[in-house]
């Protein structure tokens, strides 16, 4: 299937003379839901206001639905929603309004019985008329993805989405993005946490520095996080790994006073009934054990620290 | 063309007008009667008549003149300076709308409402003294063009302040003091020659001279020249807002 979005050798470098962002090659594919994940800083919010038109790219091209972002800036447009990550509004306007005009910009009849809709999907609709000032930031957040949705786009981006969000409003947010994506609407969001890619993205691409470093399956990724350690404490040191011991994945640490074993936890047999057993007959006596999981988090900090 | 996109923009620049409507209505009107008690009566007592038209009627399409030149600039540069002072600018620029079609919502706006107020002052005017318009479509064609002008003067102000002290310095120290040197009030040939001649510097005294001459036949340059000089000042601006848009010059980082 060709990509929804196509974004080759795009680099931006600030008039600042800030190198925002270096050499991104990345594909997004129709109907997915993408998580881009950096820390502050990392060039998130620079990508995607190139691909919406705000920021002008230095060099490298983008193409959305196969047509290219510059050349053709008014096909791209017409089918990008953009919630961005700062509540920018006129707060002198309603609700409705700000709603009606969004939908009009972009070219569109307006349509009443849609932003209806729109706005009820997002329980806006007793705020309708309210002026934006008098609402509360979640609502704010609500009505700029209400903007967003107003021209029915086919590509949303969501920068930072859940910032000032709380739990109840999240879980809303993920439910409406779920329901975009089984529409067919392809999504791309940005976020601080893991967790949260974790939860709602297909793909997960980390972004640091302006360089995007990795862009992994969300399930792949949580496959490789599937490992676990075993450590075990030995009450003697050794000097190697026991000939007996080496059809297990054992590794020496602590100059020879522990053994790590690192398992599957996904896998049908983690194998550590087999590794006890095997230890007892080796003679080889354990003070204390301990198990750890590298998450994401760590995964994420790991690929931080040897970028920089 | 995205007709409909600057239709939005512009109707939603209209409605914020109407948010603010008593003061953008009351204010003119206030204003022009303060001039016709401190300069029709005041002056007027003294300086009967200007080339056969009494001061009075004389002062009227000036006075025009200088709320056109100025309502169209603030206006203009507020609208497009407030979006980005706000931040809401990034919904312009992601929609699928070209330069040409924002400027032309903004300006559009901007000039409609500067015209609105200048019919309102020309008929505050009628209150005053007796007016007749020789020329119905020279005027409202010297209108429309210094309405547009002054708008893409403002518009391109208000693109290139990056701060409220910038948005005002223009109008206030050049704009204002180029209206009120320009034959709003009197006639160039009133003035000794050295200063007659430095006024053919001013723009403003080609757009009220030929503005008074949709009025009373009466003018300081011929109507030919102050026509060219709007075309020629119509011409630059468009060339600095097509600079503005090669560039992306202060919209787009
Ligand atoms: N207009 C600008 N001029 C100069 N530098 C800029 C400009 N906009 C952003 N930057 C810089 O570019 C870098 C990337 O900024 P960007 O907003 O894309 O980061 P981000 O990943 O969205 O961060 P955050 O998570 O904090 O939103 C930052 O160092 C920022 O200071
Ligand atoms: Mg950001």
């Amino acid at each position: 299937m060709d990509p929804m979005i196509s974004i080759s050798g795009l680099s931006k470098t600030y008039a600042s003379g800030f190198h925002a962002l270096k050499d991104v090659n990345l594909d997004i594919k129709p109907g997915e839901i993408f998580a881009l994940l950096g820390p502050n800083g990392a060039g998130k919010t620079t990508l995607i206001s190139i691909i919406c038109g705000i920021v002008t790219p230095s060099e490298g091209s983008v193409t959305v639905d196969g047509h290219d972002i510059v050349r053709h800036y008014r096909a791209t447009r017409s089918l990008i929603g953009l919630v961005p990550q700062e509540l920018t509004t006129d707060t002198f306007e309603t609700v409705w309004n700000t709603v009606k005009f969004s939908r009009g910009l972009f070219g569109k009849r307006s349509d009443p019985a849609f932003i209806e809709k729109t706005l009820k999907e997002l329980t806006l609709w007793d705020k309708k008329d309210s002026q934006i000032m008098t609402l509360s930031g979640g609502m704010k957040r609500r009505v700029m993805i209400a903007k967003a949705l107003s021209h029915q786009p086919q590509v949303l981006f969501l920068d930072e989405p859940t910032a000032g969000v709380d739990v109840e409003l999240r879980k809303d947010m993920w439910g409406l993005v779920r329901g975009l994506r089984e529409a067919g609407v392809t999504i791309i969001l940005t976020t601080h946490y893991i967790e949260e890619a974790e939860e709602i993205a297909d793909r997960i691409g980390v972004i640091n520095n302006g360089e995007l470093i990795l862009v992994e399956n969300t399930a792949e990724l949580m496959r490789k996080l599937g490992k676990k350690q075993l450590t075990l404490e030995l009450h003697k040191k050794i000097d190697a790994v026991p000939a007996e011991l080496s059809q297990h994945n054992l590794e020496l640490a602590a100059d020879g006073g522990a053994l790590v074993y690192t398992y599957d936890t996904q896998a049908d047999r983690t194998g550590i009934t087999a590794l006890l057993r095997d230890l007892h007959e080796a003679g080889i006596r354990f003070r204390d054990l301990q198990t750890t999981q590298s998450s994401l988090e760590e995964i994420f900090v790991s690929l931080l620290r040897t970028d920089t | 063309m995205n007709y409909f996109a600057v239709w939005t923009i512009y109707k939603q620049e209209m409605a914020r007008t109407k948010r603010t409507l008593f003061q953008s209505v009351v204010s003119p009107v206030i204003s022009t009667c303060l001039y016709f008690v401190v300069f029709g009566s005041a002056i007027g007592s003294r300086i009967t008549e200007i080339d056969g038209v009494s001061y009075g009627a004389f002062i009227v399409p000036g006075l025009i003149m200088l709320s056109l030149l100025t309502q169209s600039v603030t206006n203009a540069s507020f609208g497009i300076y407030f979006p980005k002072f706000i931040g809401t600018i990034y919904e312009v620029l992601s929609a699928p709308i070209s330069f040409f079609e924002i400027v032309l919502g903004y300006v559009g706006t901007a000039a409609t409402k500067a015209m609105f107020l200048a019919m309102i002052i020309l008929a505050t005017a009628h209150l005053f003294v007796p007016l007749e318009i020789a020329h119905p479509f020279w005027m409202l064609l010297f209108m429309v063009l210094t309405a547009l002008t002054f708008s893409l003067l403002g518009f391109i102000i208000g693109i290139w302040a990056d701060n409220f002290e910038k948005l005002q310095v223009i109008p206030l120290l050049i704009i204002t003091p180029l209206a009120f040197l320009g034959g709003t009030f009197y006639s160039i040939s009133m003035l000794p020659p050295v200063w007659q001649t430095v006024s053919l510097f001013n723009p403003v005294v080609y757009l009220v001279s030929g503005f008074r001459w949709s009025f009373y036949e009466i003018a300081d340059v011929s109507v030919g020249v102050s026509l060219a000089m709007v075309g020629l000042f119509l011409g630059l601006c468009l060339a600095i807002v097509w600079w503005i848009f090669r560039t992306g010059y202060q919209i787009k980082s």
